[in-house]
């Protein structure tokens, strides 16, 4: 493996575990869009630039964002309904 | 069961998926090394038999084309539950939901931005049988033009752009294309989705005959299909905040 290989699969193993070990919704969400930038480099540096490319979009945009606003719209619900 | 007994359950089988892992992982092929013949294989018959240079492209809508076939259809399923799900609940119109960015730099610069993304989105489509890209890849990136508009202009323009009623017909017209394509093959007496035009000459844009086709099909099905659920979303966000 070549120093920039290594760089990212040691990035996107980090990032996995913050991900996981982050307890409040949205900075998970977030956490998990900057994961989702790592992988798209892990993919480029492994050659595969066709997964980088929607990598790039679909897990460093769109989940992320269909997460927030999935979070945002339960966090109105409870607080109309008065608590969880 | 108390604590205790709890972390010795875990801790012995921790312990044992751990090992198994290692076990595993002691028996993998080295790093880069690649048994498989089919890789090999397409990567050096795609650009003779189909000329087209990125075999990726080549497999999942030529050889493969059938397969990617139904994940148009997983996408177009999930959107649509996606759409069905939140209207049912979503208890107020958010069209008319003014939500501006108070800058008209970020305003100027956010537009701009959004056709550059639509440009890049259009050039991986169009260029997905030369270069890394295609209608997938291609169509998140379309998608995702309008999501720059929603961040840095306005709701308003957003949902004036790409409105429920003007994004919804988009998913299906590719998706409809996709299958009609596959359905003209068939009806020149060719396999499903075979291509039915010359292939051209090899590393020019319009090479690759229908599988072009296929690929824009399969950029429109995507982009629509990723709109209808930023749409729903924001939409939804919109509703929420305004509490409308």
């Amino acid at each position: 493996m070549i120093p920039l290989q290594i760089a990212a699969v040691a990035f996107v193993a980090c990032g996995a575990f913050v991900v996981v070990v982050a307890r409040d919704l949205v900075r998970q969400a977030t956490l998990l869009s900057i994961y989702g930038y790592g992988l798209v480099v892990l993919f480029l540096v492994f050659q595969a630039p066709d997964v980088a490319l929607s990598a790039l979009v679909v897990s460093a945009i769109a989940y992320p964002l269909v997460l927030v606003g999935a979070i945002a719209r339960v966090r109105a619900l409870q607080k109309r309904t008065g608590g969880g | 069961m108390n604590r205790r007994t709890r972390i010795a359950l875990f801790a012995l089988s921790a312990a044992g998926v751990g090992a198994l892992l290692l076990w595993g992982l002691a028996g993998l092929p080295s790093f880069g090394d690649y048994a498989g013949p089919y890789g090999d294989l397409i990567a050096n018959l795609a650009p003779p038999q189909r000329h087209i240079a990125n075999a990726v492209t080549a497999v999942v809508f030529d050889y493969r084309g059938f397969d990617t076939m139904g994940e148009e259809l997983i996408l177009f399923g999930a959107a649509s539950a996606v759409a069905m799900l939140l209207r049912e609940t979503r208890e107020h119109d958010v069209a008319d939901i003014v939500d501006r960015v108070r800058s008209d730099a970020t305003n100027a610069i956010s537009l701009l931005a959004a056709l550059a993304v639509l440009t890049v989105g259009l050039d991986v489509v169009a260029h997905g049988l030369l270069t890394p890209g295609g209608g997938f890849q291609g169509g998140v990136v379309l998608a995702a033009a309008f999501l720059v508009l929603f961040l840095g202009v306005e709701f308003h323009v957003y949902n004036q752009v790409a409105a429920p009623t003007r994004g919804e017909p988009v998913e299906p017209f590719g998706a409809g294309g996709y299958i009609g394509l596959g359905l003209v093959s068939l009806g020149l007496g060719l396999s499903f989705l075979q291509n039915f035009m010359g292939i051209g000459t090899f590393g020019r844009l319009t090479s690759g005959g229908s599988v072009l086709l296929v690929s824009f099909s399969s950029g429109i099905a995507v982009a629509g299909g990723f709109m209808v659920i930023f749409n729903e979303f924001l939409q939804e966000n919109m509703a929420a905040r305004y509490g409308r």
